[in-house]
């Protein structure tokens, strides 16, 4: 019975953990929207700054990954 | 036959899924049914060599005879090594082109086993965090001892923002501190987080496939999301090299 509950709240919680997805979502649309705000009204300054776009891609999708791995711990280790 | 009854299990069961989305990342031995020990050859040994082989195929036989009109090997290989020498130049600055031969092996490496991965039926090798920790571990360490050997204490100065104002640059230091030591973590489960969630995606889907009524609708979405899933390949390979450059950067000139 204990553990049916323990399992239960680890699924639910795996389920709540997805949330961050859309977190994750909300970043790199942000990120990539300002970046083509800025390019199309400088375009030849857009080349050298794709670069600078995924590095903020990449750290604002970093806490959306974390939260794939709470999920995937609660799934699997817990 | 085993795969038939199981479905057929499932399907009586009225059980979701045909065969689990996570089955394709289990590290199986080749040649014996034993347990995995430290020398066994398992399926991601396989895939690492072929990653390998299929490195030096492009990079030393396609270019061994070095044309000057290229053939399509040869252009692609010095389209990447280009690509990847301007992005090492564009971020890490010119000191940093000493360390170009550790990114394009990084790079080559992981776009290789990230392509090598989409094949039908073949093992994503970097979808395991024990792979890519080592990965960022050693990138990790690697630009640690870096920056303290070329600067030495001064190298702190990476956690003390000095443009800052003064009042707030305790806290930053803080944040600055856990945000180095959360790299490793970060930069090794991003990439192998979204390479075992696409081909996970993917498996759902395939698994849809076997319902009648939306197959044709999974076999689309399979469709898209592979190509989808090409371009992750890509992008998560230039983001690791690219982040390692950051971090090498950081390191050759700490103060900001």
């Amino acid at each position: 019975m204990e553990g049916d509950i323990v399992q239960m709240g680890a699924y639910i919680g795996a389920g709540l953990a997805c949330t961050g997805m859309g977190g994750a979502a909300v970043g790199v649309g942000h990120v990539v929207g300002n970046f083509l705000s800025g390019a199309l009204r400088n375009p030849s300054a857009a080349g050298g700054q794709t670069a600078t776009m995924f590095i903020g891609i990449a750290f604002s999708e970093a806490l959306g990954i974390f939260s794939f791995l709470v999920a995937l711990l609660l799934m699997f280790a817990v | 036959m085993a795969t038939e009854t199981q479905s057929a299990d499932a399907a009586a069961e009225g059980s979701s899924l045909v065969f689990h989305p996570m089955d394709q990342f289990i590290v199986k031995p080749l040649f014996s049914d034993g347990p995995v020990g430290m020398f066994t050859i398992t399926n991601v040994t396989l895939w690492m060599a072929l990653t390998v082989v299929a490195i030096i195929a492009l990079l030393v036989l396609a270019t061994s005879k070095r044309a000057v009109v290229p053939s399509r090997g040869q252009s692609i290989a010095e389209l990447a090594y280009g690509f990847v020498y301007t992005m090492v130049e564009d971020v890490a600055g010119k000191d940093g082109v000493k360390y170009f031969p550790m990114i394009m092996t990084l790079f080559m490496f992981i776009v290789m086993a990230n392509m090598l991965g989409l094949l039908p039926g073949a093992f994503t090798t970097t979808s395991h965090i024990a792979v890519t920790a080592v990965m960022a571990m050693a990138v990790f360490l690697f630009v640690t001892i870096l920056g303290f050997w070329k600067n030495g204490l001064g190298f702190l100065s990476v956690f003390w923002i000095s443009s800052a104002p003064l009042v707030l640059r305790p806290i930053l230091a803080l944040i600055e501190v856990i945000s180095y030591f959360v790299r490793p973590v970060s930069h090794s489960i991003r990439l192998a987080g979204n390479m075992m969630a696409g081909h996970a995606v993917i498996k759902v889907f395939a698994a849809f496939a076997a319902l009648l009524a939306i197959s044709p609708f999974a076999i689309l979405a399979i469709t898209a999301i592979y190509a989808l899933e090409l371009l992750v390949a890509f992008i998560q390979a230039y983001v690791f090299a690219i982040l390692t450059c950051v971090y090498l950067k950081d390191a050759l000139h700490p103060h900001h």
